[in-house]
């Protein structure tokens, strides 16, 4: 009886003494599993999570602070990549998914007052003070961040629509039965 | 005798080439009018340098290329340009792209044409005038042939002339063979010539022996005029796809050439006779690339190879062959590869090689799609010896990854897997859009990271931004607080009571911001500032004259003249002329 | 213009239908010898299989909401069928092959996800659910030259004739084991298939001719390009190259390898069970190793194991490892040879 004591304690200690040098010898700085949670994040920064960037969104979805759902650029495929990788349900989106669109600058219009280009995120938009303000479509990311600071109101968005160079072949669907 | 190589899995399927192959190329009446687009894709755009109502001739320059890819594009007829605009385009999206628009005049006038001095150019200056004289492979991609000359550092060692022409109903490069053949090994001889190969080979399938003999004739007789040894004819054996590029190169040399080499990184280059054909007539005649042979077969009374101008409406190209009454579509391209027209207004463009017109008992509809029984089939007809269904699976799944572990991208969609599939699957299309999604999805996450990274660099300032005002500020108010204590100090000599402890403000609030004043004030301040500022900005905008509008090129002024038209179209008031000599006010 | 199909718009003649038509086909000879030796009962004991797997396939299609027309007239469901029906004893009561039809059609496959997603052989997987369930049912074999009418045979199959011990002798592969385990040392195999009463020329009287039908049926469909090559020879070289060796070891101990490969069913399973595509594996090196190790279980589990034929479990145990034989063989593609 001794002897089965001794070995099951000599068990756990090489086992215990295995698993406290594999976990500082295998120690991994940061959390990975953010910066995986950030690559499936959109990048807009358009804060419509509620949280000022993608960055600290993420953080609270780790964090178990907030839902997965609350990222509208991400769509439902976002929902479904990060109910996949947290083991989490997939639930319908909070707010209502909108096509893609890129901020427009009527330039008819605009004062050249720089409030929209300190509030783009992404620097998105050239510009300098009393110069025409233009935004660069190719790197909005369409968070409409700068709509609320124009004072003239002059930004619009613009819906991307598919045309020969992004259109893309799309899911076969054969009909396999007639219904009606 | 040069060694054949094989290839595995290919697919024989019925090749109905006699419905078209024996009549000669005939020259096509001119159309009522010729849309020209001003693209190829996204990368081979061009500008174009005449505008609506020029008079053009055949043959003139009416698009200069835009970036490395592109090539200059020409009128196909004489006439005169009535539109510059977005028509329809010969895409299976049915999108339109900008084309110039010419309404013949019915002369087929050409302009005034030299031939290219080819005894002593250096391959440089002669792969610039391909360029300029709009050659693009004829075989079905379009690649800007001035590129695929280019070997750059490596060395070309075999020129391959593509003539297989393996898929069925496709006639064209067949009666090109057997009328043309001096004209298509002249110009083979150019390109060699152009990217230093030493020895042309010309793959034909062996359905076509008319123009084997010819083409070998032709060989001949090149051979003996100029001396120079190395070109042969070899006849391939008839499979589809032997005609595609790695299935060709394979068979003549052996060579297997994966997905992200090309061919020149093995030494063998491959163009289509058509092209050899273009570059002869550019080369020897100073022609450009302004028309083509095009079969056009199926559900017609008379099936035929037609030249057509490039540009040629493809509902006044059917009229030539008089479709029959139960025709229910119009394929561009080959049965195997190529798609069914959305609609017959868009024009035949440079890569359009033959217009089926289709029918029910032609091309029946398939057999409703059954789950994979994975036997295998798609696996041994591929030719690139990938295993469809696997790719099926993982495209069904939505796991690219997965597509992508088994090589999806080097699927040449020839459509083998789909055309021996006893479930019906139409496998290419799963294949095609797991290939647009992959794309897609890389462009998104590309421009997701650099977002990211701007979004990073921009906080960064931001907050370094914040700190110099910061510091700046702070750097103030210790300026003002001495500033103070030496006034303190000075009225020290005063009786101390408590105001001089009150006058020293903390150094906080007197470097506020302005904003931080009450807000109505702040909001009727802010109001008035704005009114100012749209007012200013106005008679700025007003006054500024622009600095560049000294000495314009024509194609500026015409861009200038187009956008004021568009202006005037929108309703707005077009830019007031200011004389060069006023002084702008700011 | 049309908007339904899509490239490539010439297809090959080819749908599953004719694929599994010929399967049967190729099964026929096999069946005629059996209807010939054992008494046409077998030709009953397939009608009962087939009705029952394509009622099964009925109610799962509907149940499952799918075209029901497209699905029942591919023949799947029947080849599955026939194979129960070849593998179980000729005499075997009815509810017995309908349970084993239905467990194959519902629970084998339809639960899995229907055509073409079944992880295991249907018909292997209602044979392996039977003999473990019914173990006696499932070994009683017809002795070979029994008289006994059709009519009578009908009777015992739905039960209104008495079902007698003696009507059941044990099959070729039966009495070896029993004879092994019974007489150890005192016997010999040669002595053992002398005895024409039971064992024919060289596997067991009449059953050679049954597996040679199905022989000549494999090599009927291999030659049309139905299946490969690879699965059938690697079985066959498995179980031989196994058998003979032992046999070479200890002819006392071991019967030859031609008797392996013709008793039982060993021949069945080599042409038509290994070669089941949507359960065997895809890739050529992978269909050798699959075979190959399928032979070697089905010996082991016939000469070492607890049941007299061994391939149904050899089979099993061989889709399992399908996924990982299949991700590790294959083969290079186009271009990339040389590289994985």
């Amino acid at each position: 009886m001794i002897m089965s004591i001794a070995i099951m304690a000599l068990g756990a200690i090489v086992l215990g003494a295995a698993l406290g040098y594999a976990s500082i010898r295998f120690k991994v700085e940061g959390d990975p599993l953010v910066e995986k949670i950030e690559a499936i994040l959109p990048q807009t920064q358009c804060g419509q999570c509620g949280y000022p960037g993608c960055r600290p969104y993420a953080e609270a979805i780790n964090k178990g602070e907030a839902d997965i759902n609350l990222c509208p650029p991400g769509g439902m495929e976002g929902v479904a990549k990060l109910a996949d990788l947290l083991g989490r349900e997939v639930k319908p989106l909070e707010a209502e998914e909108k096509p893609k669109a890129v901020a427009f600058i009527d330039e008819q219009t605009c004062i050249g007052c720089t409030l929209c280009i300190q509030a783009c995120p992404v620097d998105a938009i050239v510009g300098a003070a009393k110069q025409m303000h233009t935004i660069v479509a190719d790197l909005c990311t369409g968070c409409e961040l700068c709509l609320p600071p124009c004072p003239v109101e002059c930004i619009t968005m613009e819906t991307l629509t598919e045309n020969l160079d992004n259109w893309k072949w799309k899911y076969p669907i054969v009909a396999i039965k007639q219904v009606a | 005798m040069l060694q054949l190589f094989k290839f595995k899995g290919g697919v024989k399927p019925e090749s109905h080439k006699q419905e078209s192959a024996n009549l000669p190329i005939r020259t096509a009446p001119l159309p009522t009018r010729v849309i020209i687009p001003l693209r190829l894709n996204s990368l081979t755009t061009a500008t174009p340098t005449v505008a609506v109502g020029d008079a053009v001739s055949k043959g003139q320059c009416i698009a200069s290329a835009e970036g490395r890819m592109s090539t200059g594009i020409h009128a196909s007829t004489s006439g005169q340009v009535i539109a510059i605009e977005d028509a329809p385009y010969p895409h299976p999206s049915g999108f339109s792209a900008r084309s110039v628009i010419i309404a013949p005049d019915g002369e087929d006038r050409w302009c005034e044409l030299t031939p290219f001095d080819e005894t002593n150019a250096d391959p440089q200056s002669l792969r610039d005038y391909l360029r300029s004289a709009g050659i693009v492979g004829l075989g079905g991609a379009g690649f800007p042939s001035h590129i695929k000359l280019s070997p750059g550092n490596a060395r070309i060692d075999t020129l391959i002339i593509n003539g297989a022409e393996c898929e069925p109903w496709i006639t064209c490069d067949d009666r090109l063979m057997r009328e043309r053949a001096t004209a298509i090994i002249a110009g083979a001889r150019i390109m060699r010539r152009v990217v230093g190969a030493q020895r042309i080979i010309v793959g034909i399938e062996d359905n076509k022996p008319e123009a084997i003999a010819a083409m070998q004739a032709a060989a001949a007789a090149e051979g003996k005029t100029n001396g120079e040894a190395g070109i042969s004819v070899v006849a391939v054996p008839t499979r589809y796809p032997a005609g595609g590029e790695k299935q060709l190169i394979r068979v003549l040399t052996g060579i297997e050439i994966p997905f992200g080499k090309l061919g020149f990184h093995y030494g063998v280059q491959c163009f289509n006779v058509g092209t050899a054909y273009a570059v002869h007539r550019a080369i020897a005649f100073g022609e450009p690339l302004v028309n083509r042979v095009v079969t056009l077969t199926g559900n017609v009374d008379q099936a035929g190879n037609w030249e057509v101008p490039i540009g040629m409406p493809i509902s006044e190209f059917i009229t030539l062959g008089t479709a029959k009454a139960d025709t229910d579509r119009y394929l561009m391209g080959g049965p195997m590869m190529g798609f069914s027209l959305p609609g017959i207004d868009a024009p035949l463009i440079k890569t359009s090689n033959c217009i089926i017109a289709g029918s029910p008992k032609l091309f029946p509809p398939p057999a409703p799609e059954m789950p994979c029984i994975r036997c295998g089939e798609c696996a041994k007809a591929c030719p690139i010896e990938l295993q469809p269904f696997e790719l099926y699976w993982h495209t069904r799944a939505k796991t690219f990854g997965k597509t992508q572990e088994y090589h999806i991208f080097d699927c040449i969609e020839c459509g083998c897997c789909s055309f021996v599939c006893p479930s019906r699957i139409p496998l290419v299309q799963y294949f095609r859009f797991a290939k647009s999604e992959i794309w897609a999805r890389e462009k998104e996450k590309n421009a997701a990271d650099q977002a990211k990274a701007r979004f990073e660099w921009k906080t960064a300032r931001d907050e370094r931004e914040k700190a110099e005002k910061a510091e700046k500020l702070a750097k103030a108010a210790a300026a003002q607080a001495a500033k103070k204590a030496a006034e303190a100090a000075a009225a020290a000599a005063a009786p101390a009571d408590g105001t001089a402890a009150a006058e020293i403000p903390p150094p906080a609030t007197a470097a506020l911001p302005p904003a931080a004043a009450t807000p109505v004030d702040a909001d009727a301040a802010r109001k008035a500032a704005i009114a100012a500022a749209m007012e200013r900005a106005r008679a700025q905008r007003e006054a500024a004259a622009p600095k560049n509008t000294d000495q314009l090129t024509p194609a500026q002024q015409r861009e200038i003249a187009a956008v004021d038209a568009l202006r005037q179209q929108a309703g707005i008031e077009p830019v007031p002329e200011i004389p060069a000599a006023e002084e702008p006010k700011s | 213009m049309s908007s339904f199909s899509t490239p490539p718009y010439l297809l090959m003649n080819a749908s599953v239908q004719r694929v599994m038509l010929q399967v049967l086909a190729a099964l026929i000879p096999g069946i005629a010898a059996y209807a010939w030796l054992f008494g046409p009962v077998i030709l009953v004991q397939l009608a009962i299989a087939t009705v029952t797997a394509l009622a099964g396939e009925a109610l799962m299609l509907k149940l499952r909401d799918k075209p029901m027309s497209l699905f029942l007239t591919d023949g799947s469901a029947v080849v599955t069928a026939w194979l129960i029906a070849l593998t179980f004893p000729p005499l075997s009561p009815w509810w017995l092959v309908v349970t084993g039809t239905l467990f194959a059609i519902v629970i084998a496959k339809h639960l899995y996800g229907g055509l073409g997603q079944n992880p295991f052989n249907p018909a292997m997987i209602a044979f392996a659910v039977c003999i473990v369930s019914f173990p006696a049912l499932m070994s009683q074999w017809p002795a070979v030259g029994l008289k006994v009418t059709f009519l009578d045979q009908i009777g015992i199959v739905f039960g209104t004739f008495p079902r007698l011990d003696a009507l059941s002798g044990a099959t070729p592969l039966d009495a070896l084991k029993t004879a092994l385990k019974l007489e150890e040392g005192q016997f010999s195999v040669a002595a053992l298939l002398a005895n024409q009463e039971l064992f024919g020329f060289f596997a067991g009287r009449g059953w050679e001719w049954v597996t040679a039908g199905y022989l000549l049926g494999g090599l009927w469909l291999w030659q049309r390009g139905i299946i490969s090559w690879h699965a059938p020879l690697s079985f066959i070289a498995g179980m031989s190259l196994l058998a003979g060796g032992l046999w070479l070891y200890n002819p006392a101990q071991f019967a030859n390898p031609l008797f392996h490969l013709f008793s039982g069913g060993a021949m069945l399973g080599a042409f038509f069970i290994v070669t089941d595509p949507v359960s065997g594996c895809t890739t050529p090196k992978g269909k050798l190793i699959f075979g190959f190790a399928a032979g070697l279980l089905a010996y082991i589990i016939r000469v070492f194991g607890g049941y007299p034929d061994g391939v149904a479990f050899a089979v099993l145990l061989m889709n399992l490892c399908v996924p990982l034989i299949d991700m590790y063989t294959q083969p290079a593609i186009f271009g990339k040879k040389g590289q994985p």
